[in-house]
């Protein structure tokens, strides 16, 4: 069985116990994105201060892969600052496109704690739009935030 | 992983088809996936495999015939325009219909967006007669709640693009079309039903007499969608009483890249074309030009002339089967699947739940995995299913679920298949702790 390979115990954690699960206030962005393919969902919240992460709240339906992947995404962005969660989201990709080579999940082990568990969703073409999509919301919603708290800012 | 429980009544009567000696004709049905494991492939309704006489009779058109028909005179084109025409009569024949009213496209999405178009190109037709069928503001196209977005999607467009009003039939809770207010939704605006004859998702066959019945009372045009139906159960043109039916080859067991859009002759030789270009003309001068009569006026362009010829053999293959008899199978099969997927506790059939007016697409939940988590736990055992809302949105929205997950059954299938499906399905139960 190559299943366990891709559902790592911590990935099925995340996915029957999330965390951060739920939408709350105050929030500068909201988002929904939707993945046209398999019709998963997710709608996100973002909340700043200055330029802090102070919440990611968000509901959805879809896959394990993709549940799971927004509650990993959550631990590790909040208190993070917008930039730093941003670098995270290009490193979560760079897992992505690995095609399961465990030399680059080990090097970005440090910067994705949790969320480099998702190494082995890297090996199926088919599954890592799933768990990319959080990750897409994210980088939405900072956007947006961010062109709504910056003064003259750019989204 | 293997679970001893008991087979339903009916389980060991054999099947209708001899699925061992129609496996060795797939020569994909041989390679193994996933580390080594034996292919068992239940998502026919997506694709289907094809036999080695489809994949020998493109070969050979390419390397005997190959050149352009319905152009040029020397010997290969002559040759190649012969068996061109020879196997649209073979399609025509399985049909029961005239060559002359079988038209090939890509597929069947592309056959409707022709009659879509053509529609819609017929209000500005400078032609008289062309303008026969034009759609405008203030009529309306009728469609189903179980329609694949390919008969939805070209509809609503038509509509935008027109003025039209898009109108549809609902569901029932137990997946079949609900027609109480058929005689209402269908009226005198009404210009064009349609209507799938098998739902891709549900497995629903839709009791098409009545809805092309009523259409004709008001003098509607009725457009069937066959992709599901077509490759599964016998279907005649002058039975099903339509004026449109599409299909596409690939799903039974052709080639990708050719569709059939078969019309009433009466009705294509009023329609404008679509696509224009090459070999659909009568005269062409700067100013203007003049269009050939049906099939050719929509055929632009070279045609797919091997899988066309593909599809022929196809056909010839599954006429060796007898379309009743592959019918037979399935239904067999679909009554020993969802006879198994009732004995497992938290999988639930959407769709009608026996065998009553229903083909093999056999869609279900299994309660607290998502469909995506059902189909890798089966892939790691090397079932192909389909997950996700099958291009059929609206119904999976109908019915309250994300997704489903979808096993499709054809003349290669055994109940050694869906054994391996129920097992399967167990197994993800058993590996995301839901049991």
């Amino acid at each position: 069985m190559q299943l366990e390979a891709m559902y790592q115990e911590i990935i099925l954690d995340h996915y029957k116990n999330p965390h951060g699960r739920g939408l709350r206030e105050p929030f500068e962005a909201e988002v929904h994105h939707v993945n046209p393919t398999c019709g998963d969902e997710v709608t996100l919240r973002l909340h700043l201060e200055g330029d802090t992460v102070a919440d990611v709240s968000y509901e959805g339906m879809g896959c394990s892969i993709s549940q799971a992947s927004i509650s990993a995404m959550y631990d590790l962005v909040l208190g993070k600052s917008v930039h730093e969660a941003l670098g995270a989201g290009e490193d979560f990709m760079t897992l992505m496109q690995a095609k399961g080579d465990p030399a680059v999940a080990e090097k970005l082990e440090d910067s994705l704690e949790d969320a480099v568990a998702f190494a082995g969703v890297s090996k199926y073409p088919a599954r890592i739009k799933c768990a990319l999509m959080s990750w897409m919301a994210l980088k939405d919603a900072s956007a947006r935030a961010l062109a709504t708290t910056t003064p003259g800012g750019t989204a | 992983m293997t679970q001893t429980v008991s087979r339903p009544v009916g389980a060991h009567e054999p099947l209708p088809l001899d699925v061992e000696a129609i496996r060795a004709d797939f020569p994909i049905l041989t390679r193994t996936v996933r580390d080594g494991k034996r292919l068992v492939y239940l998502d026919s309704g997506a694709t289907s495999q094809k036999p080695r006489s489809v994949l020998d009779a493109e070969r050979w058109f390419y390397e005997n015939v190959n050149a352009a028909p319905h152009r040029g005179a020397h010997a290969l084109a002559e040759e190649a325009t012969g068996a061109y025409e020879a196997a649209r009569a073979t399609i025509g024949g399985f049909l029961g219909a005239p060559d002359r009213e079988i038209v090939f496209t890509r597929n069947a999405t592309e056959a409707i967006n022709l009659v879509a178009y053509a529609l819609s190109n017929a209000a500005t037709a400078k032609e008289e007669e062309f303008r026969t069928y034009a759609v405008g503001q203030g009529d309306e196209i009728v469609v189903t709640e179980m329609e694949h977005h390919a008969n939805l999607v070209p509809w609503q467009q038509l509509c935008e693009r027109t003025g039209a009003t898009l109108r549809w039939l609902g569901l029932t809770d137990d997946g079949r079309l609900d027609l109480s207010d058929l005689s209402t939704v269908v009226n005198e605006r009404t210009k064009l039903v349609a209507v799938t004859q098998q739902s891709n998702i549900l497995g629903t066959i839709n009791p098409l007499g009545d809805i092309v019945a009523r259409a004709h009372e008001v003098g509607a045009l009725v457009l069937v969608d066959g992709a599901q139906s077509v490759p599964h159960q016998p279907v005649d043109v002058t039975e099903l009483g339509a004026d449109f039916l599409v299909f596409s080859g690939h799903k039974m067991l052709g080639p990708t890249g050719v569709g059939v859009l078969w019309g009433r002759y009466e009705v294509l030789d009023k329609l404008p074309p679509f696509l224009t270009g090459g070999s659909m003309i009568e005269v062409v001068r700067m100013e203007a030009s003049t269009f050939a009569a049906p099939p050719q006026r929509f055929e632009a362009g070279v045609p797919m002339t091997a899988q066309v010829i593909g599809l022929a053999a196809a056909v010839e293959y599954l006429q060796g089967l007898g379309m009743e008899r592959v019918e037979e199978h399935e239904k067999a099969l679909t009554g020993y699947a969802l006879a198994k997927l009732a004995e497992i506790p938290g999988v639930t059939v959407i769709g009608p739940p026996d065998t009553v007016a229903r083909g093999g697409a056999v869609s279900f939940t299994v309660e607290g995995i998502h469909p995506h988590d059902v189909g890798q736990v089966l892939d790691d055992s090397g079932i192909a299913v389909r997950v996700g809302h099958h291009c059929a949105w609206p119904v999976v929205r109908r019915y309250g679920v994300p997704a489903t997950t979808r096993a499709t059954f054809y003349v290669h299938t055994g109940y050694d298949d869906i054994d391996a499906l129920a097992d399967g399905i167990r197994a993800a139960q058993k590996f995301f702790g839901t049991v």
